[in-house]
């Protein structure tokens, strides 16, 4: 299993930037903000985590097909299924790899692209402590839109508008746990343990469903 | 150790493609299936392998005295057309990969990256990105993974498509040193092989009088 984590990443950092182009659409989507709504640097901090939040949450989507695709287009994902593992814990195995390759990434640009939009800097640290505990649910439940879509050619934008309703939990839970930690009156923790929460939730229903998936779609 | 097949029937896209197929084969013996293309040896294989479902019938690996001897698939190495290979890692990565993920704990027989490359006469590539051979050094090094680990079964469908004689000859001397080893396996082809003790399935286009196994 460590043998597949370490492929994984491996092919995600020498594939030719899969990790890259997440932080690139990231840093499009955040850098275009301010031109769109004006030099006025309160409402920029204002809504900057929202805007991080959201920024990330689209980056995370754009990669998530990719997460079977090329095993199956080069045969190795026949060769997943028949093995002894539990197929739960290969896919498991596989989202962490995908998520260290891209969404990672993103946490660790969050901080500068923070700085585009003029958000101070604890709701800065804030919002990077949200995504870093976010982040991976997306790939959980986007290992269940990628496993459904796997056997699609251009099954990208399918994968993403399956998982867009199940992921708006994590984005409304992580952007007011980011607000919690500015704003005075609202508590920080009950966002940030339910953030968590849903994150534990779907590290084990995600996998589970996907290999079911992905059993099914065999042929 | 024997592979039985009893009444063996699937479809794909709902259409049958074959039907009413059984055989059974003996440990140390190769089951050759031939046939015209579309006439459905992949699916047999895909079924073989568990990676489609049969629609009818049943397929087991059984013990002399005929109780199952665990999964198919996880006794089984399957070379299907596409090599199961990451184009961007290189040769020796693949295979290590492939060796630790496939090896159970307490398993044994395993044979040595470097040593299982030799066999196909490819212990000069082990460094280069898998992405950058040829079409038949691609095809051997897949090959290769089937000596890593020890697994009864070898389901290989069209495994020689692409190759030189050479690499033939050598393919042809693993699978029968695998034979002799008490292994079991199932091939698909369109080429005749040098291997020692084989059944012949001839599939036909029609789906009824499938099977006629010499």
């Amino acid at each position: 299993m460590r043998a597949l984590l370490w492929r994984d990443i491996r092919i995600g950092i020498r594939a030719g930037g899969g990790a890259l182009i997440g932080v690139l659409f990231f840093l499009t989507v955040v850098a275009v903000v301010p031109f769109g709504v004006g030099p006025d640097l309160n409402l920029l901090s204002r809504i900057g985590p929202a805007i991080l939040w959201i920024g990330a949450l689209l980056a995370a989507l754009l990669g998530l097909d990719r997460l079977f695709q090329g095993d199956r287009e080069d045969g190795t994902l026949d060769l997943l299924l028949m093995q002894e593992h539990p197929l739960a814990l290969t896919v498991l195995i596989k989202c962490l790899a995908h998520w260290v390759v891209s969404g990672l990434p993103l946490v660790a640009a969050s901080p500068l692209l923070g700085l585009f939009m003029n958000v101070e800097p604890l709701a800065i640290g804030a919002t990077t402590l949200t995504l870093l505990v976010g982040t991976p649910a997306v790939t959980f439940i986007g290992a269940v839109g990628a496993a459904v879509a796997v056997a699609l050619p251009r099954g990208g934008l399918l994968v993403s508008i399956l998982v867009l309703p199940l992921a708006i939990p994590i984005l409304v839970f992580g952007v007011s746990a980011a607000y919690a930690a500015v704003e005075d009156p609202a508590p920080f923790l009950p966002p940030f343990l339910i953030l968590t929460a849903i994150t534990l939730l779907f590290s084990v229903i995600g996998p589970v469903a996907a290999a079911a998936a992905l059993r099914a779609s065999t042929d | 150790m024997r592979l039985v097949a009893e009444n063996l029937g699937a479809s794909r896209g709902g259409d049958p493609v074959f039907s009413g197929l059984s055989f059974s084969l003996a440990a140390g013996e190769a089951l050759i299936v031939t046939g015209p293309n579309g006439v459905g040896k992949s699916t047999l294989l895909r079924v073989i392998a568990g990676l489609l479902r049969a629609d009818t019938g049943l397929i087991a690996l059984e013990r002399d005295h005929g109780a199952e001897a665990g999964v198919l698939a996880e006794n089984s190495h399957y070379l299907g057309h596409r090599n199961g290979m990451k184009r961007e890692l290189t040769v020796s990565e693949n295979l290590d990969f492939w060796q630790t993920f496939m090896v159970m704990e307490g398993d044994a027989a395993r044979m040595p990256v470097a040593d299982a490359c030799a066999v196909l006469n490819l212990d000069h590539v082990l460094h280069l990105p898998y992405g950058y051979l040829s079409a038949g050094q691609q095809r051997r090094i897949a090959m290769a993974r089937l000596l890593l680990s020890h697994r009864r079964l070898w389901i290989l469908d069209e495994p020689t498509a692409a190759l030189d004689l050479a690499a033939e000859e050598a393919f042809a001397g693993m699978v029968n040193r695998h034979l002799d080893d008490g292994g079991l396996a199932v091939i698909a082809t369109h080429q005749p092989l040098a291997i020692a003790r084989q059944a012949t399935l001839s599939m036909r286009a029609r789906a009824q009088d499938e099977g006629a196994l010499s």
